[in-house]
């Protein structure tokens, strides 16, 4: 009889610490980091007039809602653009310059621009790395003949940018990881 | 003159004792346990160098004895030998209760090495210390796949989760001294954080049999034992040293065990190992290293009526995963899967870099128990774990060094159990056991949460019995309730949370809008039922049948329910679903086992039938700023495995004889008319062994790993824009690898260093031909070739 007396206060504590306290603190948001929600690309005439923005802008990050993607306008046959691109983190207020964060460590990205097979536009790299190579921060871009075109932006992280064509701005043997692919359709006009 | 002297006052003391020679010594030998009398007992009388036996009743009796102490030592066959010291000072009757059960030899056993089963009508098999012994310097899951049916599925060659018929991570239990591990299990790229080296047994049991451990089992069970302890004075342990070619490994693992005859107890473990990066036969894999560093300790008292133990573990790995499998987006994973080698080889180094991860984890263990006489066994135990994961991705700027993922899971968790024994031939078990779990994922990271925070709670009965019927037949069955609740806090992105349709049907969980993110609080309670019932039929004495089945209901785990984010190395978005409910699973099986002096075999076949199976599954595209991604969702099915695992050996003569394993599964989705993802193919392992004990047990083997090309899968594969080319591609992620042969090489030795003291020096080749191989259930396949040769050599000192 004593036995099961003692396996009754056994099992009976066994309940009492199951009785677990539950703190009500809530959990801290996380603000995403290093979140690219917007490529802006500028490309002025070089000379001069008003800038065509191609922006591609994701609010949501990984989240479902589909990226935006606008072009201010059409482009110039023969003309030259001076080109810039901006990368923000719209998640946060105010919005943080990514941009910045990729010309701090220049040597380990690299923006390339590909064009559809009819196109006829081109880009040359406008700046460099400490081992001169090209990062893609800023360009030129120079059109040809009247048409519809297509440009598609990729920023590559840690591309190896040694590897044959790559400072050239071939993207076939780059490597790395993508950050950032913007397609951007556009008309270039006579 | 002195010798003279004392054989003088001997002779005196001698007469003087005789006059008080005349008392009686009654005693009553009796089955601790159940009360039944044991009959034909040795029982040795120190005092006067003689012997008399127990009759029938258990009873004997000492006549003429003198006044003074009497020593009786107690044998019997399947008894501890009991020394028990009595003052005679007249007549006496005693009983003398005797640990009569040759179940309970495993609890104290003199040899040390007894092994013996969890369940009886299971499908179980055991490893013992000389099988785990050669896996020293590798993985619990690579020692493992040492039972037929049992393999892995791997992130690399490093992070090996295994496999049971099929199944992994969340339906496996897997039980380390006792503890149910409670390690984040349900992530695919997370290895069971145990120590091999202070493993001295392993049972595998397939199915969810063994119902004291838990429900929710339905591939099965890992049971891990350390040594058991010796009830002598005594010392002993090992050393193992051990160095690999492939990835310039080296590993040290050592074990010292004190006992004493009082059943106080102490042991130590520790072990460390290293490796750079590992090589596929064509090039260096980088950043596939791993540092390992672990160390255990257990003291205790153990008696037979009684005894407590105290353990203490902790296992801490940093794990490198190979740089080139961390892409941005699927036109990276399309690159990845064209490039026939990866894209990123670099020299050999035995740094260790993002991606990587760290994972610590805690153990600490009390635990107690106590034997009554005509009853049976309790047992009390507490457990703590702390289990403290890092993640590192690759990542820029000011978090470059920063972790990606850093969760703290820690669960207390207490039981009580008792075993009731005391009808011989009936064992009863029973017991309740109560968990508390909570999740803490740190937000400093900067990256949302994978996992959410949550407190869980697991409350758990169980009833089991086990029925020797007689001779030939053994039955078993038992019932088992658990009730979980999962209480998290979470962010979803409000695009998120609209978009799955949980703002229609979970409003109630918001607890907080924040604009761009809402913070809900989802509870959910979950009732389980689960049952098993058996048998076992001896045909003879050289074979049995036995034959289980099994219900059991797992409950969605915290990945299922909440995932909700970019999985970097598989390029895919994945989100769990909180309408999940928890998947049943009835299994049938039944084992034929043959053995006899040159030939053994045995044959294990299951049907497993799950209802509610939850996997995932591709279910579109989602455009994002870095590019398109696959989207998979946690969904549910009726899954259909059946199966069938054969081991077999025979014996030419002395010293030549041959192995096989072999193991066939099939898996449907029965709702979609298709096969179930990631299921092992056909696979066959065959060993030619050369043994001669008179060469210092000389042993050599040549094996043979024959894996088939899994022709079962699903169709998974998606067309995808791909922008730089602007064209659409394919990308075939479902078609597994072809099949692929491997050759292996054993050999060890045993030398005799002294008495009590050997070394044993064993030397091995994995994969002779340096062959190219990719495994279907190794995450890392599209990425790069498995490893090529290895040459290992290990030491091994037994003291």
């Amino acid at each position: 009889m004593r036995n099961y007396k003692f396996l009754l206060v056994a099992f009976l504590s066994l309940g009492l610490f199951m009785g677990c306290s539950n703190d009500d603190d809530n959990p801290e948001p996380v603000n995403q980091e290093e979140v690219v929600t917007t490529i802006r690309v500028t490309l002025t005439p070089a000379v001069g007039g008003t800038p065509i923005i191609f922006e591609k802008q994701d609010l949501d990050g990984d989240g479902p809602d589909e990226p935006v993607t606008t072009v201010s306008g059409d482009l110039m046959a023969s003309t030259i653009y001076t080109g810039s691109i901006l990368l923000l983190n719209e998640t946060v207020n105010p919005p943080e310059v990514v941009s910045e964060e990729v010309q701090e460590e220049d040597e380990d990205h690299q923006f390339f621009f590909t064009f559809s097979e009819e196109s006829g536009s081109v880009v040359t790299y406008a700046d460099a790395d400490g081992n001169d190579n090209p990062i893609g921060l800023a360009f030129v871009l120079t059109t040809a003949q009247a048409g519809s075109e297509t440009l598609t932006v990729v920023l590559k992280h840690e591309p190896n940018k040694s590897a044959a064509g790559v400072s050239e701005g071939d993207i076939t043997n780059a490597g790395g990881e993508t950050d950032v692919e913007a397609t951007f359709n556009f008309e270039v006009v006579n | 003159m002195k010798y003279i002297l004392v054989c003088i006052a001997l002779s005196f003391v001698g007469i003087g004792n005789a006059q008080d020679c005349a008392y009686t010594f009654k005693g009553q030998l009796t089955d601790f346990h159940d009360g039944t009398p044991i009959a034909g007992a040795a029982i040795y009388l120190k005092e006067r160098d003689s012997y008399t036996t127990s009759d029938i009743d258990g009873k004997f009796t000492l006549e003429n004895l003198c006044k003074g102490p009497l020593t009786l030592v107690i044998s019997h066959i399947a008894c501890d030998t009991k020394t028990n010291t009595y003052a005679i000072t007249g007549n006496r009757t005693e009983t003398i209760y005797m640990e009569h059960h040759i179940e309970e030899l495993k609890e104290v056993s003199v040899t040390g090495r007894t092994a013996s089963k969890e369940t009886t009508t299971a499908q179980e098999t055991l490893l013992k210390a000389e099988t785990i012994d050669k896996y020293s310097a590798l993985n619990l899951g690579d020692a493992l796949k040492e039972v037929a049916g049992v393999s892995s599925i791997n992130t690399g060659s490093t992070i090996v989760k295994p496999m049971i018929n099929g199944l992994h991570s969340s339906r496996l239990l897997i039980l380390n001294n006792n503890v149910r591990l409670q390690d984040q299990e349900w992530g695919i790229e997370h290895a069971p954080n145990v120590d091999i080296n202070s493993a001295a047994q392993i049972s595998v049991i397939k199915g969810s049999g063994a119902l004291a451990y838990g429900g929710d089992a339905i591939g099965g069970v890992v049971v891990i034992n350390p040594s058991r302890i010796i009830l002598i004075d005594s010392l002993y342990g090992k050393v193992t040293t051990g160095a690999q070619t492939n990835g310039r490994g080296y590993n040290i693992a050592t074990t010292v065990n004190k006992s004493f005859a009082s059943g106080w107890f102490g042991s130590v473990t520790g072990s460390y190992k290293q490796n750079g990066d590992f090589e596929a036969p064509d090039y260096q894999l980088t950043n596939t290293g791993v540092k390992s560093t672990n160390f255990s300790l257990r003291t205790g008292k153990k008696t037979f009526e009684s005894g407590f133990e105290a353990y203490y573990s902790y296992v801490d790995n940093e794990i490198g995963i190979l740089r080139a499998s961390h892409i941005g987006n699927i036109q990276d994973l399309v690159d990845a899967i064209n490039t026939q080698q990866p894209l990123i080889i670099r020299d050999f180094s035995y740094a260790i870099n993002a991606p990587k991860q760290e994972v610590t984890h805690q153990l600490a263990k009390a635990s107690y128990y106590k034997r009554f006489k005509n009853f049976g066994k309790l047992s009390l135990q507490y457990d703590y774990q702390n289990n403290q994961r890092y993640e590192y991705d690759i990542r820029v700027g000011d978090d470059r060094d920063k972790a990606a993922l850093d969760l703290t899971l820690q669960t207390h968790s207490a039981r009580a159990d008792v075993v009731v024994d005391a009808k011989y031939g009936l064992k009863v078990n029973f017991g309740i056991l109560g968990n508390y779990q909570n999740n803490f994922a740190n937000p400093d990271t900067g990256v949302r949460r994978l996992i959410p925070d949550y407190d869980k709670y697991d409350f758990g009965s169980y009833l089991t019995s086990e029925y020797k019927l007689n001779k030939n037949w053994t039955l078993d069955a038992g019932l088992r309730y658990d009730f979980n609740r999962i209480d998290a806090k979470k962010f979803y992105e409000t695009s998120r949370w609209e978009e799955r349709g949980y703002d229609a049907d979970f409003s109630q969980f918001v607890i907080d809008d924040l604009g761009t993110q809402l913070l809900t609080n989802p509870i959910f309670d979950y009732h389980n039922l689960s049952a098993s019932a058996g048998a076992k039929y001896r045909i003879n004495e050289k074979s049995y049948v036995l034959g289980n089945y099994s219900l059991s209901n797992r409950p969605p785990n915290p990945s299922e329910l909440f995932s909700d984010g970019l999985h970097h190395s598989a390029a895919r978005i994945e989100l769990g679903d909180i309408r999940l409910k928890p998947e049943t699973s009835n299994r049938v099986a039944g084992s034929y086992h043959y053995t006899d002096s040159k030939f053994d075999l045995n044959v294990e076949a299951f049907y497993n039938h799950i209802d509610g199976f939850m996997y995932l599954q591709p279910t579109g595209v989602q455009q994002t700023i870095r590019g398109a991604f696959p989207v998979w969702e946690y969904q549910k099915t009726t899954a259909n495995l059946y199966g069938i695992d054969l081991t077999a050996q025979y014996a030419f003569n002395e010293q030549w004889r041959i192995k096989d394993k072999s193991a066939y599964i099939k898996g449907t989705d029965e709702d979609n008319n298709r096969d179930l993802i990631d299921m092992p193919a056909f696979n066959t392992v065959n060993e030619l062994i050369y043994s001669k004990p008179d060469w210092h047990n000389f042993s050599a083997s040549l094996q043979s790993e024959w894996v088939f090309e899994q022709k079962a899968f699903p169709n998974n594969n998606f067309e995808v824009f791909i922008a730089a080319t602007n064209e659409n591609l394919l990308v075939d992620i479902s078609t597994p690898p072809p099949a692929y042969h491997l050759l292996h090489f054993y050999t060890d030795l045993d030398f005799k260093v002294s008495k009590n003291t050997n070394l044993n020096l064993a030397v091995s080749v994995n994969n002779i031909l340096s062959t190219n191989y990719r495994a279907y259930l190794n995450r890392l396949r599209y990425f790069a070739d498995d490893l090529g040769r290895n040459v290992a050599l290990q030491l091994q000192l037994n003291f």
